[in-house]
């Protein structure tokens, strides 16, 4: 057991660290987020250049090869910057439902493009009815001649409102919510019958609720078996699951940061604040937190790999039990110990606050995480 | 990264168990399980069983013992022990004098100490807490006086851990008392039948007598068994309680009893209904689940992080292993009370009444673990260690 990077791992955050500190700071990430897009094609081609948008996928289709602890390393450092752009699900979640579910000539259509920044993607799969059940799918695809006809309704899809390609998930065979008969469809959002509405997250990114129409889809748009995407899609949640936890633990170490350097700047009654014993101890509270995350971000990178859906499945659920505790926790304590300052969005500990809380709420919250774990044999 | 374990380490594993199912007597494991406590006559005969193997004291110099296992199977052995659950070694001699002795003694101690502290012919108490020194350790106020080949040593000790099955004890003593407080330390090793030193036994909230006053009044303790220099204890100290840090996240121990507690929750307690079918209880065990799982992961990162850097180098993320472990055993031991829910109440002394050994090491234990927060450096402590040597402020 070694958690230390590897040179090429450590170069790899080198670069991305310092691309986003340079281009990627307080006031720059400001101005994207007044921008009328309200994300950056300049940043994301940035991140193309670095290589980073197509780490996760094999050479062959035109990726890097890379595995899970690249993505962590770029999620931490995302997660740090509070980056908006698309990552997330362009080239973690959706990503993974090519690698897991497309066939080999989809994967090399689609792959080439991510890796160069010229495709955002956006992953639709929740319906208002499922909450965070992944198999309760209402949309429906009627085989017609050709390809698919899919109807109903995605809501909070991250970056729907400016993906190129939709990612969405219908269903094809069976009931509301059988895990067997769902299919993954990519639907192009200009296609007609497609009705986006966006709107932007409390965390300055873009979301849309998209309504689909009888929209045609291609057959050699269907990615893999239209009946059996359900694995691909579990994959895709549980490695999206381990990439917000590293996002999270970037910016719970960012947060502590600008705690402690607060506590030593910031003086009351003559003294800095940091030499009050309540102050101390509350930051190494956070400490002990920021901690116990980052090594259940770690069990999750481990855990992805891991053949069996359902240890899987468990050892994700703890990670990210873990995380949402953990963010919650420092997320407040952040503001609190910062004061008046915290309150405000001129100050980037708010951010951090705001992009923790919407963490947990991506991918299940505590609750939900707890009750699937209780719901099974237990973790040890 | 390498993220699991080798080949080679999950053969250790194996063979660690193999060898506890092998030498240790079903009964001491039953009794260990109940969160009952060994006698002394018990854990000798169990060391002896471990020296045998050549596994009384793994972390030790090879020259002196030790297995020369890397910190990631010592990790293992800790682990597969705790969780069997087999007996651990007395902690005193093993993890706090010994290292002391054979990293600041002199030959002549390591060669006298060493390899009795390893088979447990003498069994060691820690004389470090006083009435007036907790926290402030370093405010303690027994003094030893040099009278030409001696010190002499007055003063008193507290919570003194089986000082009554002890032949030795470590002592923390004032040699300077003109020195700033730190500066005037020196570390002793006294003979527990030495005249002058008078043990009395203290019951604690579980009703046990596991912690002791220890009284010192003119004890003569000859000047070979100081270790190191004089006033130079402080030193030793911090070496000493550090080590004792790391050792405490103890989450074998943890994971035996959450494991216990589902199979306990999955039968029918009494002819209740199995707890396990209430979603709040299970809530509740998978809460402990992912604690114990982080504080495991923690542990992994701290002891490979020790392998890269160094044996023995104080780390103070040590001090999370102390505070979450504290924590995690203390919530283990309060869920188990609350599943056993009104048999809680059954006092087991000896026999104890019939039909509730199901409640066995239930609210004892949970009394007994309070002062797990409290020992080795108060979580406080460790809160200001964070503070002070990690965070900066």
């Amino acid at each position: 057991m070694n958690f230390e990077l590897s040179e090429e791992q450590l170069l790899l955050k080198d670069s991305v660290e310092r691309t986003l500190s340079r281009a990627y700071g307080f006031e720059a990430r400001a101005k994207i987020l007044a921008s009328p897009d309200g994300w950056s094609r300049e940043a994301w081609a940035q991140l193309a250049e670095l290589g980073v948008l197509g780490l996760p996928f094999a050479a062959q289709d035109g990726g890097f090869d890379a595995g899970p602890v690249e993505t962590m390393i770029v999620m931490e450092a995302v997660g740090r910057a509070l980056v908006v752009e698309p990552y997330l699900p362009t080239v973690v979640t959706a990503g993974a439902l090519l690698r897991r579910g497309a066939g080999a000539e989809l994967r090399a259509r689609l792959v080439p493009q991510i890796a160069e920044g010229g495709l955002v993607l956006a992953f639709a799969h929740a319906e208002p009815q499922a909450r965070w059940t992944l198999c309760d799918v209402a949309t429906t695809a009627r085989r017609v001649d050709g390809g698919y006809r899919l109807t109903g309704r995605k809501s909070v899809v991250v970056a729907g409102g400016i993906a190129d390609l939709l990612a969405v998930s219908a269903r094809t065979a069976g009931a509301r919510t059988d895990t067997a008969g769902i299919g993954l469809f990519l639907v192009d959002p200009k296609a007609a019958g497609v009705s986006i509405r966006a709107y932007p997250t409390q965390d300055g990114r873009c979301a849309a609720d998209i309504l689909l129409a009888d929209v045609f889809v291609a057959d050699a748009d269907v990615i893999g078996d239209p009946e059996g995407g359900y694995a691909a899609i579990c994959g895709a949640v549980d490695e999206g699951i381990a990439a917000v936890c590293a996002e999270a633990v970037g910016a719970m170490d960012e947060a502590l940061a600008m705690t402690v350097d607060y506590l030593k700047t910031r003086t009351q009654f003559g003294v800095a604040i940091g030499s009050f014993q309540a102050l101390q101890h509350r930051a190494a509270d956070m400490f002990v937190a920021l901690e116990q995350a980052r090594s259940m971000a770690l069990y999750a990178v481990m855990s992805v790999a891991e053949p069996d859906p359902e240890a899987r499945a468990a050892a994700l659920s703890a990670a990210k039990v873990q995380i949402g505790r953990s963010g919650r926790f420092i997320g407040q304590e952040a503001i609190q110990l910062h004061g008046g300052i915290g309150m405000t969005m001129e100050y980037k500990v708010g951010h951090l606050f705001k992009r923790l809380t919407m963490i947990d709420k991506e991918f299940g919250d505590v609750d939900h995480h707890l009750a699937r774990l209780g719901a099974g044999g237990g973790l040890l | 990264m390498e993220l699991g374990f080798t080949q080679e380490e999950i053969a250790f594993r194996a063979e660690v168990r193999g060898f506890l199912e092998a030498e240790l007597p079903e009964a001491l494991r039953r009794k260990l399980a109940d969160g009952g406590r060994l006698t002394k006559d018990e854990t000798i005969a169990w060391t002896r069983i471990l020296h045998a193997k050549g596994w009384a004291v793994p972390h030790w110099p090879v020259e002196w013992g030790g297995t020369g296992w890397d910190p990631i199977r010592q990790m293992i052995f800790r682990d597969e022990i705790q969780q069997f659950p087999a007996p651990e070694t007395v902690s005193f001699g093993t993890l706090m004098v010994g290292p002391v002795i054979h990293t600041f003694g002199s030959p002549a101690q390591k060669a006298r100490f060493l390899p009795r502290i390893a088979r447990l012919d003498d069994w060691w108490c820690q004389g470090f807490s006083e009435p007036g020194a907790g926290s402030d350790l370093a405010s303690l106020k027994t003094r030893a006086v040099r009278e030409g080949d001696h010190y002499v040593v007055n003063g008193q000790k507290a919570w003194t851990t089986l000082a009554q099955n002890a032949d030795w004890i470590f002592l923390l003593v004032r040699t300077d008392p003109a020195a700033k407080k730190q500066s005037g330390i020196s570390f002793l090793l006294a003979d527990m039948r030495t005249p002058g030193i008078t043990v009395r036994p203290v019951e604690t909230i579980d009703g046990g007598v596991e912690i002791n006053e220890v009284f010192l009044e003119d004890v003569r303790v000859p000047v070979e068994n100081l270790v190191g220099e004089e006033n130079r204890g402080w030193d030793y100290a911090k070496f000493l309680l550090t080590n004792e840090r790391n050792g405490q996240a103890r989450v074998g121990l943890s994971k035996a009893r959450a494991r216990r507690i589902r199979k306990l929750a999955e039968s029918s307690i009494d002819g209740a209904p199995p707890r396990m079918e209430d979603p709040l209880f299970r809530r509740r065990l998978a809460e402990l689940e992912v604690e114990i799982k982080a504080l495991e992961m923690t542990q992994f990162r701290v002891i490979t992080a020790e392998r890269s850097a160094g044996e023995g180098k104080p780390n103070p993320a040590s001090s999370i292993l102390k505070i979450r472990g504290s924590e995690v055993l203390q919530a283990t031991t309060e869920l188990l009370t609350d599943l056993i829910g009104p048999a809680a109440l059954v006092r087991h002394e000896g026999a104890g009444p019939e039909g509730y050994d199901f409640a066995r090491g239930g609210a004892a234990t949970y009394f007994n673990m309070r002062k797990l927060s409290i020992y080795g450096g108060s979580n406080e402590i460790q809160r200001t260690i964070i503070a002070k040597a990690i965070l900066g402020l």
